[in-house]
């Protein structure tokens, strides 16, 4: 295994433990979203989701 | 008196905000461009993995070490374009694998990324929808994320490869609707941190279409 994917998992690894505290206070500090709001997350993503798939169909 | 300073008030909060969005887009467009620069950099002098992996890092101790001392005052806008520089430049070698393989890929890829960026702040900034309860979902996406990455780094599986880059494109999808709807609801009042974590969004994104485009492509 070469040095840069050591680093790579190092660097990766430091910021799994830079993220972690600030997640744990997000997730407990965020409201909970009512059905109808993740509707309204929902619908885009579906359409991101359709843009990738003719993106990999046109290339 | 009273009604005046009651009225006033809003006012000067949806000018405050609206002159951060204003800010944010005009700081992004600049780094996206001078990035793109620095990509370009990268590409002809034909940096290894090694360089690109040493400017990533110091991307990422000045994000977490420097711009979020010096965001409040203009010392944030050299740090954020050396920020948006030096991950610009560690593009390069990935950069140039996908044009050497098939540059209708880094085209198709770039194209896709500001189509998605657009469409996602263009939905949030007219729809004026809360997203703030996105905030969980995004952590625990990126933690997750992050956790597979790292597995995949020894493991080499390349369905896990695929699965992590599509997972990346939709936490990018919603982290852009979270940051939207965070500045248009005074949740995020500072433009330059603001940039920073649209830039990574874009970034990240554009990174993980190149690789599913890459995979899917018949080069």
């Amino acid at each position: 295994m070469d040095w840069v994917k050591i680093g790579s998992a190092v660097l990766m690894g430091a910021m799994l433990i830079y993220l972690f505290p600030r997640a744990k206070q997000t997730i407990e500090n965020s409201p909970k979203g009512t059905m109808k709001e993740w509707m309204g997350f929902i619908l885009p993503m579906a359409a991101v989701v359709l843009f990738i798939i003719l993106l990999i169909a046109l290339v | 008196m009273q009604m005046n300073t009651a009225v006033t008030r809003p006012q000067e909060a949806i000018l405050q905000t609206n002159k951060v969005i204003r800010n944010t887009y005009i700081l992004l467009s600049m780094t996206l461009l001078f990035s793109g620069f620095a990509a370009f950099l990268g590409v002809v002098s034909g940096i290894g993995q090694g360089t690109a992996l040493i400017a990533t890092i110091a991307a990422i101790v000045i994000l977490w070490f420097v711009l979020p001392k010096t965001a409040n005052s203009g010392a944030g806008i050299p740090v954020i374009f050396a920020f948006t520089g030096l991950l610009g430049f560690g593009l390069g070698p990935v950069l140039s694998y996908y044009l050497s393989v098939n540059p209708s890929i880094v085209m198709s890829a770039l194209g896709g990324t500001g189509v998605i960026f657009l469409g996602l702040s263009g939905y949030a900034l007219t729809t004026r929808k809360d997203f703030s309860f996105l905030g969980g979902f995004v952590m625990v996406g990126m933690l997750v994320v992050l956790g597979a990455a790292i597995l995949n780094i020894f493991l080499g599986i390349p369905a896990l490869f695929l699965a992590v880059n599509a997972a990346i494109v939709m936490i990018m999808s919603a982290f852009i609707l979270w940051e939207t709807s965070s500045l248009i609801h005074g949740g995020e009042t500072n433009y330059i941190m603001a940039t920073a974590g649209l830039f990574l969004s874009i970034l990240n994104m554009f990174q993980a279409l190149l690789h599913l485009l890459g995979a899917f492509s018949n080069d």
